[in-house]
């Protein structure tokens, strides 16, 4: 794999000061490894973000107006280790506190968890909220044990839209929660993106068979199963979506009338013109259980590398949800108008 | 000759001891990570090593704890990922709390693989049997309890048996918690990376304090 970089252990340094350029003076480089916007009005809630590099364009790229104040930025595929997470965290706090919003991995919530104690130490009030979205990588009743994935980004979109209304963390946390309930995902692997390092795949498949449920660094999910056509395997991975909405006892199943955003995600190598062929697919299954779209998002914005895979998060949107997510917002990951289409 | 207690500069050095037998343990680390894991503790360890050697080598240290905590911070801070955050745990919650000791005997020790291991633990949410660094360090502490009255060199020694002992028995687990807990059964017949490194810890400094 050809990439076009310098000296393969400062990529998520030099990663991170080129993004900071693409924000022209909207963000700016704070300490060891973080981006903060550069105008953070007082008395603010503050909203931070983070996690491993290498998942471009998020989540450093979700930095922006009416989005996050800041990131924490960990090497690639890496926890940001707890002095960037302070640093950032210091950076970001306007006095009324800050809400620690990130993918549930082991080494995030660690690293996080120490962040916060030594915030805690310097009188800054911390709240954590943790996104656990993919309904392959446990059941309802393990949320523990889930992994964050693609519907990191309506849940980090609808957080920072309330982020810059509310009073209290207390109910910058509790929008939050919402979104992370309402919110779930299913994805699948075809073939393995690269660690920009060493040049090694980040996983082994068949290339006859793709990783259902299969995490963005690998991780086992469901199980695997041949290739097959976008007709096909989109109705089945929805239904693991409906499913899990289903099962879990702290929702309720999705039912028809029900409102949804559905987000249409490519892994990094998988293009454009497939994420839409899905979206067809995907549009016809909710239309046939009554299910409406009320936004749509696409595009490849939960990577890993060059990896190849889709998929699908969909969040059932409540009038509070739907106030929020209208709100306008603008970042190098994610930008949108006032409204939403259709609307 | 046994050795009864190890000054801050010779608990510096036995440190800086460990961050090169770890450094030259990268591809075996690599390769115990790789048949469990995600195969990047052998790298982190390295990186964070690397780190260590820059906080500790040539440095003036005022108490025992400091050199420890020192090295928990370098491995923090330099690391990342789970790895970074428990190591860093283990060598900072045990250089806290032995307070301002100005030498390292078998009571430092005992207090230091007990408050580590505790501090390991709740911040992994893991406990023993569940196939994590954790197997070694449990052991280890537990042994150094019982052998806290003899000279540092002997409870050393006998510390780091008990953590290669646990090394080996995390062969015979099923991971539940750490890298290798959505492997199930196929976790079987190997070491965890972690309980691989904490024993490269215990022996080398062991081999420093019987040397």
């Amino acid at each position: 794999m050809k990439k076009l970089i310098n000296n393969p252990l400062k990529v998520a340094d030099e990663l991170v000061e080129g993004l900071v350029d693409a924000y022209n003076g909207e963000c700016r480089y704070v300490g060891t490894r973080s981006i903060i916007k550069s105008l953070i009005p007082e008395n603010k809630v503050a909203l931070l973000v983070g996690g491993g590099s290498g998942h471009e364009p998020i989540y450093h790229g979700l930095v922006g107006r009416n989005l996050a104040d800041g990131a924490a930025c960990g090497d690639i595929f890496a926890a940001p280790p707890p002095n960037i997470v302070f640093e950032a965290t210091e950076a970001v706090n306007r006095g009324k506190g800050v809400l620690y919003l990130y993918g549930n991995y082991a080494g995030d919530v660690m690293n996080f968890d120490i962040g916060a104690e030594l915030a805690d130490d310097e009188g800054i009030e911390v709240r954590t909220v943790l996104i656990w979205d993919d309904v392959c990588s446990a059941p309802p009743t393990q949320k523990q044990n889930r992994r964050g994935i693609a519907g990191l980004v309506p849940i980090v979109k609808i957080a920072g839209a309330a982020s810059q209304s509310v009073e209290t963390l207390a109910e910058l946390e509790a929008v939050a929660k919402k979104a992370v309930l309402q919110t779930r995902s299913v994805g699948v692997s075809m073939s393995p993106g690269s660690i920009p390092a060493t040049g090694k795949p980040t996983f082994d498949i068949d290339p006859e068979m793709i990783g259902l449920g299969m995490g963005i660094h690998g991780e086992p999910g469901v199980g695997e199963i041949p290739m097959a056509p976008a007709d096909e395997l989109t109705p089945r991975m929805l239904n693991y979506i409906f499913e899990d909405f289903e099962n879990d006892d702290e929702v309720e199943a999705l039912a028809a009338g029900d409102e949804v955003l559905i987000f249409v995600n490519s892994l990094g190598a998988t293009t454009m013109m497939e994420l839409l062929i899905a979206l067809r697919a995907a549009k016809k299954c909710l239309t046939e259980k009554g299910i409406k779209i009320y936004d749509v998002m696409v595009g490849p914005l939960v990577t890993c590398q060059e990896m190849s895979g889709i998929s699908f998060s969909i969040t059932r949107m409540d009038d509070e949800l739907k106030k929020y997510w209208e709100m306008p917002c603008q970042s190098v990951c994610f930008s949108k108008m006032e409204g939403r289409y259709g609307g | 000759m046994a050795k009864e207690s190890l000054s801050i500069n010779e608990v510096r050095d036995m440190l800086l001891a460990v961050a090169d037998k770890i450094i030259e343990a990268e591809p075996i680390l690599t390769d115990a990570d790789r048949a469990l894991g995600d195969g990047d503790h052998g790298v982190g360890m390295e990186r964070g090593m690397n780190a260590v050697k820059e906080a500790l080598a040539g440095n003036e240290f005022p108490n025992v704890g400091k050199v420890f905590m020192a090295m928990g911070m370098a491995m923090m801070s330099s690391m990342g990922g789970a790895s970074g955050a428990l190591f860093g745990t283990l060598f900072r919650a045990g250089g806290k709390a032995i307070g301002d000791a100005a030498t390292l005997t078998g009571k430092e020790l005992a207090v230091i693989l007990k408050e580590g291991t505790e501090g390991v633990m709740t911040r992994g949410e893991a406990k023993p049997g569940d196939k994590t660094m954790v197997d070694a360090l449990f052991p280890a502490s537990e042994k150094a309890q019982e052998v806290a009255d003899l000279p540092v060199s002997e409870a050393l020694a006998a510390a780091a048996a008990a953590a290669a002992a646990g090394r080996d028995a995390s062969e015979g687990m099923i991971a539940t918690k750490g890298r290798a807990k959505t492997l199930g059964e196929n976790s079987l017949g190997k070491p965890d990376a972690g309980a691989v490194s904490v024993a490269i810890i215990m022996a080398t400094m062991s081999d420093y304090a019987s040397a």
